[in-house]
């Protein structure tokens, strides 16, 4: 049984890789807060591998992935509002652009 | 008999500290009060000194000694105070009259000088501390009062610091004392180890070293007491420029010339030739100490007697007759004579301060000091060619001046058991008498050569210590003379016999009689000429007039190599120590700079960052586990 909590958990740990290379290096804000979301997902796989094939296994873990669901939407809510917002102030969503923080 | 006077000396140092004081706060101000505050402290001194002195001449007074703790903690105890023996009795007369004389000689020569008042403040202050090192009564205070001479000969000498030759005459002095000092030091460290209590008083210092048993219960052998001996010599051999320390002396000429009256004659140099006297039981209890003492002195006497010859400047003739005598002066001490190189001390200070006096008189009226550039001054200058003229012959030691019978009293010490050193000092009174000669005839007669108009007679403020000092020149021998030895009862406080040693007397005058003869036919009659006798003997007139090359020698065996030392410690601070200070400065702004351009703005190169600190984060916590 313990042999499945291995594949859960290389399975997220390869989602969480793709969702921060995506988050690190596309220019496209979109893409930026996609890749956010699937970072996230990986973490939800974590917590129901754990909850479920973990040492002390558990409803806390998919209570949390509820959560963190719940947090994750109102997140892409406010990502993309902000989105809209800068594209409206400098006519694109590349995120080099953004570089107001610098200074 | 108990003593009155001697119980208040301490008031002797103190009213020229208190002219200083005053002079250092409130001397701008004043110019003419200033220098009167001056003189009258130092005249009140000389009366008590002249009191104390007086009460011990009359009766049999014992010597007094009063003292403080100073600083006391652990096993560690150390005490001030001061003593009064008949021996620091003579000096304190002879210290604060000279002063006296020289503060009222100097409110002529210093007159018109801006910086009169701090003139006045110094020679206080030079005053105060010789009369301190007198009347101390350990050697450790004593050795507080001879590092403050060392600093007030270097401001005196220094005084016109305008002046780069003076500048560094007055470095050179105070280096050149401070080799000597460093002697005297560890001397006093050695008397601190060895002796019992470690008592550093000369009371103490008396008592164990006359005494053999006393001496080998504290564990002092020969080879320690030579040592201590010698290197307090040392110390004596830096202040009163004996030779191989005796370059700073002539340099210090490029003082006020009043100023090199008081050094030459009572203050600084005299306190060499005072310290080996008050530590005499020292060197009695070891013959090698006395051997080195004698020879050195001898040596010194005529290696500075012979310069002298070859000199131009009138102050630098005189200098190097100072080293000369003092040299007489170590080797009647080293003979085992105090009281003949004390009783020299005394006439000297006399005639010495004299002849400065005089020759700043010159000095002052015609701003030379070239011998060649004077002439026929006598019939302008009346007094001062006289008094000079009296001096000169009290330094050649021609009967009855004092010079003759204090000299006499060194050669006759001699006599007995060193007749090389007799021979020397005999030598050595021929070229004195032959240069003070020389002196004589080439300034104050012949045809006027100076360019200067209006000669005339210094003022009298300036006359009247010369006239003083003359009659003192003449009569301050007679106290002690091989037919009336009060002088030496009373210093040494047994009885002494003093028996006249008429052959020694005949030389002595003799010698001097041919120096001045022979200075009189050349510089006078010209019936030798002195450009032959130079002519013919070019190396050596060469060597004379370049004092031998010992200062070339000093230059290139020491100056240089310490140079280089210096220039390579410098240059490793420079580079080395400098260079990884400032490469730990350069390398923190570097890392600055590089962490600023990380600073871009770009929220992606923040979370890049981020992940590679995770990551070094996580290596290290794993690598750690797994080492």
């Amino acid at each position: 049984m313990s042999g499945m909590l291995g594949s859960y958990l290389m399975l997220a740990a390869i989602l969480f890789c793709l969702g921060l290379y995506g988050a690190l290096t596309k220019r496209s804000a979109v893409i930026v807060l996609l890749s956010i979301e699937l970072m996230l997902n990986a973490v939800n796989l974590n917590l129901i591998a754990f909850s479920k094939y973990g040492v002390v296994p558990g409803l806390k873990g998919q209570i949390f992935s509820l959560f963190n669901m719940t947090i994750a939407a109102a997140e892409a809510a406010v990502g993309i509002a902000i989105l809209i917002a800068l594209y409206r102030n400098k006519g694109t969503a590349n995120v080099d652009e953004f570089n107001e923080m610098k200074r | 008999m108990e003593s009155v006077y001697s119980q208040y000396a301490w008031v002797v140092p103190i009213f020229p500290m208190l002219a200083f004081l005053v002079l250092t706060a409130l001397g701008r101000q004043m110019k003419e009060v200033g220098v009167w505050i001056s003189i009258v402290c130092t005249f009140a001194s000389f009366i008590y000194a002249l009191l104390i002195f007086i009460e011990r001449v009359g009766s049999n007074v014992e010597d007094y000694t009063k003292g403080m703790d100073w600083i006391r903690f652990g096993g560690v105890h150390l005490s001030v105070g001061f003593e009064v023996t008949n021996l620091n009795a003579l000096m304190l007369v002879i210290v604060t009259f000279v002063s006296l004389l020289v503060n009222i000689y100097s409110r002529g020569y210093m007159k018109g000088d801006e910086r009169i008042t701090v003139f006045f403040a110094y020679v206080s202050l030079f005053t105060f501390s010789m009369l301190g090192l007198v009347i101390s009564s350990n050697m450790l205070e004593l050795y507080i009062f001879w590092e403050l001479v060392g600093v007030c000969s270097f401001l005196l000498v220094g005084f016109w610091y305008q002046k780069p030759a003076a500048k560094a005459a007055a470095k050179k002095a105070f280096i050149v004392t401070r080799i000597g000092d460093v002697g005297l030091f560890i001397a006093i460290l050695l008397l601190y180890v060895y002796m019992p209590e470690h008592a550093l008083d000369f009371a103490s210092i008396h008592n164990v070293f006359t005494q053999p048993d006393a001496l080998a219960a504290a564990g002092i052998g020969a080879g320690v007491t030579t040592l201590i001996g010698i290197l307090i010599f040392v110390g004596a051999i830096g202040k009163s420029g004996q030779f191989p320390l005796h370059t700073w002396l002539p340099d210090a000429m490029e003082g006020p010339t009043p100023i090199s009256a008081l050094i030459h004659a009572a203050t600084m140099v005299a306190a060499g030739v005072y310290l080996v006297a008050r530590t005499f039981d020292v060197f009695h209890a070891s013959p090698d100490a006395m051997q080195v003492v004698a020879y050195v002195g001898g040596f010194t006497a005529i290696f500075a007697a012979t310069i002298g010859i070859a000199q131009n400047d009138i102050k630098r003739i005189l200098a190097y007759s100072t080293v000369s005598q003092l040299g007489y002066m170590m080797m009647a001490i080293g003979v085992g004579s105090v009281t003949a190189g004390m009783f020299h001390l005394f006439t000297h200070a006399f005639f010495k301060a004299l002849l400065f006096l005089g020759a700043g008189s010159v000095i002052h009226m015609i701003h030379q000091q070239d011998i060649h550039q004077m002439g026929g001054l006598g019939k302008k200058m009346k007094v001062t060619a006289w008094t000079f003229g009296i001096g000169a012959l009290a330094l050649s030691g021609i009967p009855p001046f004092s010079g003759f019978w204090s000299k006499d009293a060194v050669l006759a010490a001699a006599w007995e058991g060193h007749k090389g050193l007799f021979v020397v000092g005999i030598i050595a009174a021929f070229f004195t008498a032959f240069y003070m000669s020389r002196l004589f005839f080439l300034v104050f007669t012949g045809k006027p050569v100076t360019a200067a108009k209006d000669v005339h007679e210094s003022p009298p403020t300036m006359t009247i210590p010369l006239v003083i000092l003359a009659v003192l020149a003449v009569v301050s021998g007679f106290v002690y003379t091989p037919f009336n030895s009060w002088f030496g009862t009373w210093l040494e406080g047994t009885e002494t016999v003093e028996h006249a040693n008429y052959a020694v007397m005949a030389i002595s005058t003799i010698v001097g009689l041919l120096g001045i003869g022979l200075g009189w036919l050349i510089y006078r009659k010209h019936a030798i000429s002195s450009e032959a006798i130079a002519g013919k003997l070019p190396w050596l007139t060469k060597l004379l007039a370049n004092k031998y090359y010992i200062d070339e020698l000093y230059h290139a065996i020491i100056v240089t190599p310490l140079r280089a030392i210096g220039g390579a410690l410098a240059a490793f601070d420079q580079w080395v120590i400098d260079g990884i200070v400032r490469g730990v400065a350069s390398l923190t702004l570097l890392t600055g700079r590089a962490s600023t351009r990380m600073q871009n703005g770009q929220v992606q190169t923040y979370g890049l960052i981020t992940l590679l600190g995770c990551v070094l984060l996580i290596v290290a916590i794993v690598g750690r586990r797994l080492w």
